[in-house]
């Protein structure tokens, strides 16, 4: 058996650059614009990339359904209405019903406020734990902490958009996101199911988030810096929800929807980093994938994520792609929208479909950084990495709907 | 046209298991304790319970874990279950596995210790968690980020047993264990990897979960005695009580367990899920996701209704799950429901949250080997509007070909397994 041809039908893409199509491709062009959604106030010291103001209730019009989620959750419910619209999927009853969910999801959202009257009263106490026990008991509220469940971020989705054929939740950072791809596609492939919806979101802005990852001291530290050439500590986050429709061919075609590229394939694998060499990976991959050598026709858009020292893993992705990739032109995304793990991977393939619809890419984004110098032609694919922080290397190609 | 059924075509064999709950470690002594009817549900000593309505749980409290945090305790838990199935199965004699690895685990937040000891040395920025001047991470901190990664138990069950390919972490809630195992019986149908390792995990009892799901109202209150509190089924079951666990189960294609000679436990015959639209907590009226859920795995598995003798029910014990549960079986199995036999193995170990589906595929398999149906325990006062065999109170010795095993979630997630005898 032949495996089915997996095409993009719909995507939603919410961003620092912006929410339609056309906006976003302006803002890449246009250093001004993403540099203008940077805050470097309000989680200082570490700079984060921010969507800015959009409008939720256009995607999520009951009051109540807003409530019950927090940022992280309200970029994915918006994106994913973007993409289930621009798929003709939304309102229709009999094929959400036949569309699969396979999300990817860093986890819950805490009542950040009942987290700052805890530890505002809690120092100096005898009785700490009880003390805790008891501002929970007494201040958790159930529709907020529903959102503290991860698999509720898939679950608001089939509340808000009645996507009712299943609905999986991966977390595990950015490998979550690319697993959740690399799934659908597998079973797009195979036959098993017809038609997909693969997302994820990130809120930059999450205190217990930056808490662990600065622990790991991997969190770019003062004013903002160029990717490639961060210190040690230069991971950036950058918010977004970024979702795509994935359907067989069959059935992009039976229901007369366009097809705005094909997903080729999708390849994730882990690497033992300390034994092993992620460039190995990334060699096998590009052979599974079908890739002969890496030409200026082939576009990279490339998701390393800044972390330096502390991984090493930015420099050698950079490497990598100077040797696997010479002539072909590279753009490190992270530079213009952040690092949103969970969510990175997808927001690259989104950004590579628009790539391929318009048969070229934009401008380097790190104009001083050698491994974005190669110059761009016509655009004909465009090739996606995945490198996680500390783990997972991950690879797609994306290609023109021809 | 007659459809042929085969529900052998697509089965996948399951070669290995391994489980830990409040009633003990390994598969033998969980099996000898749920048939006879035992409980492991007791008082919570992990933490002060005081002034809390819900004072019970099936706590694990027997690992070598020490501080109980959600990662290690999951992880302990989950690398004795991984060891045992891998183990029985054989498949890793070579020291690897050619297979995925699929881990439903409970996602990883700091607790409040560990929140507070980061905070007095790393700089979390703005916002509510500031505290001034904090430093960036050092060299000491590091495990404090690697420890409390979602993907990092996964990754490290990946490492210890040579699994190929990305390892998955997921969740899909109460059903998450159920997940993992149609995930890896999905893998093995496209022929992708001739194994896979799926896993189910959750040691995340803490006063911080205890009180989110009391404020639900959706665990039981009658704390004394703590063995009695679990009540599926009955008039008078008031709530689920929160428990700990793990289950892993090695799944292999046929015809790769037959060639290396492998013992083969039972199968994997069919999958089903849907998602229920309606409401975060609450299942529609109608069922509808439920019947899906059920009927689908039934279809999968090249089955009908009439072919299944046994259901290791979902049954948490809350009124509005073994109400909406009923209400399913009934819609799919019609008047047949009343030659079926149903028992919940929460009544004894509680509900593992994330481990659950993976805890009651492996009692499934282990009833289908047997013989033996465990019992529905603290079945004093049946619900009349529940007619169902719930097996009471004491296992029953009944040879069944085909089971199904329900896991339902909040979020709207309906998983259900169809499983097969090994003959």
């Amino acid at each position: 058996m032949t495996d089915r041809e997996v095409c993009i039908t719909g995507y939603g893409l919410l961003s620092p650059l912006g929410e339609t199509p056309a906006a976003r491709w302006a803002a890449l062009d246009d250093p001004a614009a993403w540099r203008a959604r940077i805050d470097e106030a309000a989680t200082a010291p570490f700079p984060i990339h921010t969507v800015g103001d959009y409008e939720l209730e256009a995607q999520v019009p009951r009051p109540g359904d807003r409530r019950a989620m927090g940022p992280m959750m309200q970029y994915g419910a918006y994106a994913a209405g973007l993409a289930l619209d621009m798929a003709g999927l939304k309102d229709d009853a009999d094929l959400l019903q036949r569309t699969h969910m396979i999300v990817a999801s860093g986890g819950g959202e805490r009542d950040l406020e009942l987290d700052r009257r805890i530890l505002e009263g809690a120092s100096g106490r005898d009785n700490r734990d009880e003390w805790i026990t008891a501002q929970m008991a007494d201040g958790l509220r159930p529709t907020l902490f529903l959102a503290q469940l991860p698999n509720l971020f898939a679950g608001n989705i089939s509340i808000v958009h009645k996507v009712a054929g299943s609905s999986r939740t991966f977390m595990g950072e950015e490998a979550a996101g690319a697993d959740a791809l690399r799934i659908a596609h597998r079973r797009l492939a195979a036959g098993q199911g017809d038609i997909f919806l693969v997302g994820a979101a990130f809120a930059a802005a999450r205190p217990d988030i930056q808490l662990s990852y600065n622990a790991g001291g991997m969190l770019l530290r003062g004013g903002f810096a160029d990717l490639w050439s961060r210190p040690d500590a230069g991971i950036c986050f950058g918010a977004a929800g970024a979702f795509l429709v994935l359907e067989s061919r069959e059935s992009a075609a039976a229901r007369g929807v366009a097809v705005r590229a094909l997903l080729r394939g999708v390849e994730s694998d882990r690497t033992d980093r300390r034994a092993g060499d992620p460039a190995t990976t990334a060699r096998r991959q590009l052979e599974k994938l079908g890739i002969g050598p890496v030409g200026p026709e082939t576009a990279i858009l490339s998701g390393a994520s800044g972390a330096g020292a502390a991984t090493g893993i930015t420099a050698a992705e950079r490497a990598m792609l100077e040797d696997l990739a010479a002539g072909a032109p590279v753009r490190g995304t992270a530079q213009a929208v952040g690092h949103a793990v969970e969510a990175a991977f997808l927001q690259n393939v989104i950004l590579a479909a628009a790539c391929v619809e318009r048969g070229e890419i934009f401008a380097p984004l790190s104009p001083g950084a050698p491994v974005e110098a190669a110059g761009a032609g016509p655009i004909g694919r465009v090739l996606v990495t995945g490198w996680g922080h500390v783990r997972g290397e991950a690879l797609a190609l994306v290609e023109g709907a021809g | 046209m007659t459809e042929l059924r085969d529900p052998f075509a697509r089965a996948v064999a399951v070669t290995g298991i391994g489980a830990i709950t409040s009633l003990g470690r390994g598969v033998a002594e969980n099996w000898r304790r749920l048939t006879a009817g035992e409980s492991g549900i007791r008082r919570i000593s992990r933490f002060p319970t005081e002034g809390l309505r819900t004072q019970i749980a099936g706590c694990v409290d027997f690992m070598d874990v020490d501080p109980v945090t959600i990662p290690a305790l999951s992880r302990a838990m989950a690398e004795a279950v991984t060891d045992e199935a891998v183990a029985a199965s054989g498949i890793a004699e070579d020291g690897a596995i050619d297979g995925d690895l699929f881990l439903a685990a409970p996602p990883i937040e700091h607790d409040w210790d560990s929140r507070f000891d980061l905070l007095d040395t790393v700089d979390p920025g703005g916002g509510p968690y500031a505290r001034g001047a904090g430093a960036a991470g050092t060299d000491e901190t590091l495990p404090w980020h690697r420890e409390f990664l979602n993907g990092s138990l996964a990754d490290r069950l990946a490492e210890r047993h040579g699994c190929t390919g990305s390892p998955i972490t997921l969740t899909t809630a109460c059903a998450s264990g159920a997940s993992a195992i149609q995930l890896g019986v999905e893998s093995i149908r496209r022929g992708e990897r001739p194994a896979a390792l799926c896993i189910g995990t959750d040691g995340s009892i803490n006063s911080e979960s205890l009180i989110r799901f009391a404020l639900l109202s959706a665990l039981s209150t009658k704390n004394d005695p703590p063995e009695q509190a679990a009540k599926p089924f009955s008039r008078n079951r008031d709530g689920f009580v929160m428990a700990e666990g793990a289950a892993a189960l090695v799944l292999e294609h046929p015809g790769h367990a037959k060639a290396r000679g492998a013992p083969v436990l039972g199968y994997i015959l069919g999958c089903g899920e849907a998602a229920d639209t309606f409401h975060r907590t609450r299942s529609n009226p109608d069922g509808g996701a439920i019947i899906r859920s059920m009927a689908g795995a039934i279809a999968d598995a090249g089955l009908t209704p009439e072919d299944i003798g046994y259901i290791n029910a979902h049954g948490t014990g809350t009124p509005e799950n073994d109400k909406m549960e009923y209400l399913g079986i009934t819609e799919v199995f019609g008047a047949g429901r009343e030659r079926l036999a149903v028992s919940s193995n929460k009544s004894m170990i509680g509900h593992t949250l994330t481990a659950a589906g993976a805890v009651e595929a492996v009692a499934t398999v282990q009833a289908l080997r047997e013989g033996v149906l465990p019992p529905t325990i603290n079945y004093r006062e049946p619900d009349p509007n529940i007619e169902l065999d719930v097996v009471p109170n004491e296992a029953r010795t009944q040879t069944v070909e085909f089971a199904l095993s329900n896991s339902f979630g909040f979020g709207g997630q309906n998983v259900s397994l169809v499983l097969g005898a090994a003959g």
